[in-house]
């Protein structure tokens, strides 16, 4: 068989197109001796950026499965791809809007400089009173000739006072149910009437800012989509962001049980049952690691099963154990703090140095794990029901009209 | 480190399905629940199904009527039998055959493997003397006499002991640990029944006063190091038969929760209900992913070092959190005699502790990674 499932898997003529653009960028553009955004600019000219894209939007329209192809390959070369993670809201997610939902004006304004870092993207879905019901969200736009005026709040927005373009949801039509009254914009973070300030968190950095709209204008060409179709788009993007984040797999015995076993052999402990629980630990987490490659391997062949679907609950509550009980190795020094408290927002360097963090730090970190991306709560809702099939919670507000929704 | 995969083959597949539907039609819960009265149970028919399938010698070479498959074969066949708790004697003639096979010379083979291979006859391995000791602690003692191997001692929680046609016992001789092959009919050999908190899998206390022919220590004389791979191939298989448990946990608690109405609403719709749910489908997934993975590792024994103790400590922990959690979602049903719940609930927690605590599988896990 030559052309094997179509949704996953690449024809060979395919691969070989792909293969030869990558042959041809590496050859035109030596990574060694290129600069980053050169680089960049060749590769998404190249089709290179997200191969599945249409030819000319960074695309060479092949299967999407190539694409680990292409990192891979590009890795190995030696080739920059931390733009991927360092502007991961437009690259990661954003790009993908635009494919499903943009226009081909969007398109062509809005990808080439969002690879190439030029421009940094973020999202704005969350507010204050609408946290794990995002479609619950109160901002409002109302619209004034070509242009919509934009008033409300956003909340933990990463990358907001670095960022060029903002991913927004609105509400326009307060008089329809939640879903309905919705209208999904691309916002200039650097217009008039938006405030950017820090969210300080409870290790005193600010990895995340309250963005506020006072009358902010938005020209009615950067609205994606229908206007109420806002949620469909929404969800776009949470799908995206699931592709984002999922997908990497790590070493054995790496990032924080690597770090609790360090600490184990710096204690000098050889308390037994410490002992015991840093295996368990490490058994958990190797099975919490073994399940991913499980999951990605399965993607691939086109047979996705549930254990797609365990790792973000899995990873926050193990997380949440194995940087306690680092801590807890640390004795007395636990009780310490080696970085102290300042406030101080988080630049991108710190987010690269967060491997150096102390055990103490990300004990205090992990406590989001359970909570941002969807809470535990959410996603075990989501494996009862999605995945086992469960019944649903009888729901209150779905075809209440959102204004009468009782909010607090 | 081994190449990872975890795609079943087209004929493990098959293997799967075939199995299940014969074990569908040959497993009555009802009669296993009788078998549960008695301290001997063994479910015959069933036994009679897997050995026609030729499924009892799954990996001994072809030339002693076994059918030379990787050990992920076996691991199909356990998931299978852990789904419907079987109470066959495979994993103790399997640990029979196993040590026979490495231990054995030709013409041992050729006397023992066969009939074990076809299911004619049932083994069993005893390397364990006490409550706590590991296989390494051996106080039963051989000594050479003119008639034959003296053998003294007692062998403890002996799996299907008291269905055992063959016993391979482990006893010093001098300072080496050496295998015997015994019949449990012989003079001074006692098989004592002791009740099992899973009956579906026997235990026996074996008292030892007898000779056994020359020619029945098995040939391998040192045989520490094969004790413990027989014993490791025994903890990879019962991963697997935990991770077939746990699943078919899962699946009745979903099934039931979608079904019990209580409050006008199906009690799966109720979050304390579904989220409980939720956190068995990711332990049994996590069990799953390392009970595959061991089993495809067993021959490597750099890897096995580490996800044989691994496979112990999750998928132990597993299945026996996720039988508890099924009776919850059951509720007082479950809690019944009549009910299904508590033969898995049985195994689950026998399971973690037959082949040792799964405290000493982390102990050894702590030494395999450097801890």
């Amino acid at each position: 068989m030559t052309d094997t499932n179509e949704r996953t898997m690449a024809p060979d003529t395919e691969r070989a197109r792909v293969a030869g653009a990558v042959d041809a960028l590496l050859a035109d553009h030596p990574p060694a001796s290129t600069d980053p955004k050169a680089f960049w600019g060749a590769q998404f000219d190249a089709g290179l950026a997200w191969v599945d894209f249409p030819e000319g939007d960074g695309g060479l329209g092949v299967s999407p499965s190539l694409r680990e192809y292409v990192a891979r390959r590009l890795d190995e070369a030696g080739a920059p791809t931390w733009n991927r993670s360092a502007n991961i809201l437009g690259i990661g997610m954003g790009a993908g809007v635009l494919a499903a939902h943009g226009t081909d004006a969007q398109r062509a304004r809005w990808l080439r400089p969002m690879f190439t870092m030029d421009e940094i993207w973020c999202q704005l879905f969350s507010e204050p009173g609408a946290g794990s019901d995002v479609a619950g969200l109160a901002t409002r736009a109302v619209r004034d000739g070509d242009e919509w005026i934009v008033n409300g709040q956003k909340v933990w927005t990463t990358l907001a006072h670095l960022a060029k373009w903002g991913l927004l949801v609105t509400r326009t039509d307060p008089d329809q149910p939640k879903h309905r009254g919705l209208t999904y914009f691309v916002v200039d973070m650097q217009a008039e009437g938006v405030d950017v300030r820090p969210l300080y968190q409870i290790t005193g950095e600010a990895e995340f800012n309250e963005v506020f709209f006072d009358d902010a204008r938005i020209p009615d060409d950067q609205r994606i989509d229908d206007v109420g179709a806002g949620w469909r788009v929404a969800m776009t993007t949470l799908m995206n962001e699931r592709v984002a984040i999922g997908g990497s797999t790590v070493a054995r015995g790496s990032g924080t049980i690597g770090a609790a076993v360090r600490s184990w052999r710096e204690s000098g402990s050889s308390d037994p049952a410490d002992r015991r629980e840093l295996a368990r630990l490490w058994a958990e987490v190797e099975a919490m690691r073994l399940t991913a490659l499980r999951a990605t391997e399965n993607m691939q062949a086109g047979t996705p099963g549930p254990e797609g679907s365990t790792g973000k609950l899995a990873w926050a509550d193990l997380n949440k154990e194995v940087t306690s009980f680092t801590v807890s190795l640390l004795g007395r020094e636990g009780a310490t703090i080696p970085e102290g408290y300042a406030l101080e927002p988080t630049t991108y360097d710190t987010r690269e140095v967060e491997r150096v963090m102390s055990p103490q730090r990300h004990f205090l970190r992990a406590r989001a794990n359970s909570i941002e991306g969807g809470t535990s709560e959410i996603m075990r809702n989501i494996l009862g029901e999605r995945v086992l099939g469960l019944p649903g919670e009888p729901r209150v507000d779905k075809d209440l009209p959102w204004k009468e929704v009782p909010r607090g | 480190m081994v190449d990872v995969t975890f795609r079943r083959t087209d004929e493990q597949g098959m293997l799967a399905s075939t199995l299940r539907e014969l074990l569908g039609t040959t497993v009555d819960m009802d009669r296993t629940r009788d078998l549960s009265l008695t301290t001997d149970a063994f479910d015959r028919p069933v036994w009679d199904a897997l050995a026609g399938m030729g499924l009892v010698g799954l990996p001994l070479a072809e030339e002693f009527g076994g059918a030379d498959s990787p050990f992920t074969d076996l691991a199909v066949v356990f998931e299978e039998l852990g789904r419907v708790v079987a109470a066959v004697p495979l994993l103790s003639t399997m640990m029979a055959a196993d040590a026979i096979a490495r231990g054995g010379d030709d013409e041992q083979r050729a006397r023992w493997l066969p009939d074990l291979a076809s299911g004619q006859v049932v083994g069993t391995f005893a390397p364990f003397e006490s409550a706590h000791a590991d296989a390494t602690r051996v106080e039963t003692t051989a000594e050479e006499t003119e008639h034959g191997w003296r053998l003294a001692g007692t062998k403890r929680f002996v799996t299907d002991g008291p269905n055992a046609d063959v016993l391979v016992v482990t006893a010093t001789v001098g300072d080496v640990v050496s295998l015997f092959v015994v019949d449990p009919d012989s003079a001074g050999v006692h098989v004592e029944a002791v009740p099992s908190l899973d009956p579906t899998r026997p235990l026996a206390d074996v008292v030892l006063d007898t000779i056994v022919p020359v020619g029945d220590r098995l040939a391998v004389h040192d045989a520490a190091d094969l004790v413990s791979d027989v014993l490791d191939r025994a903890a990879v298989a019962i991963a697997a038969e935990q991770v077939g448990g746990a699943q078919r946990c899962l699946e009745m608690a979903v099934e039931y929760a979608k079904t019990r109405f209580q409050f006008g609403r199906a009690i799966g719709s109720f979050q304390a209900v579904k989220h409980r749910c939720a956190d068995m489908l990711v332990a049994v997934e996590h069990a799953r992913s390392v009970a595959w993975h061991a089993a495809a590792a067993i021959d490597d024994p750099g890897e096995a070092a580490v996800m044989v103790p691994v496979a112990r400590s999750v998928c132990s922990d597993a299945y026996v959190q996720v039988a508890g959690d099924a009776i919850q979602v059951f509720g007082g049903i479950g809690f019944t005699w009549e009910h299904d719940a508590h033969l898995y609930l049985k195994r689950a927690k026998a399971d973690s502790l037959i082949l040792g605590s799964v405290g000493s599988a982390r102990d050894r896990l702590a030494s395999a990674i450097g801890v």
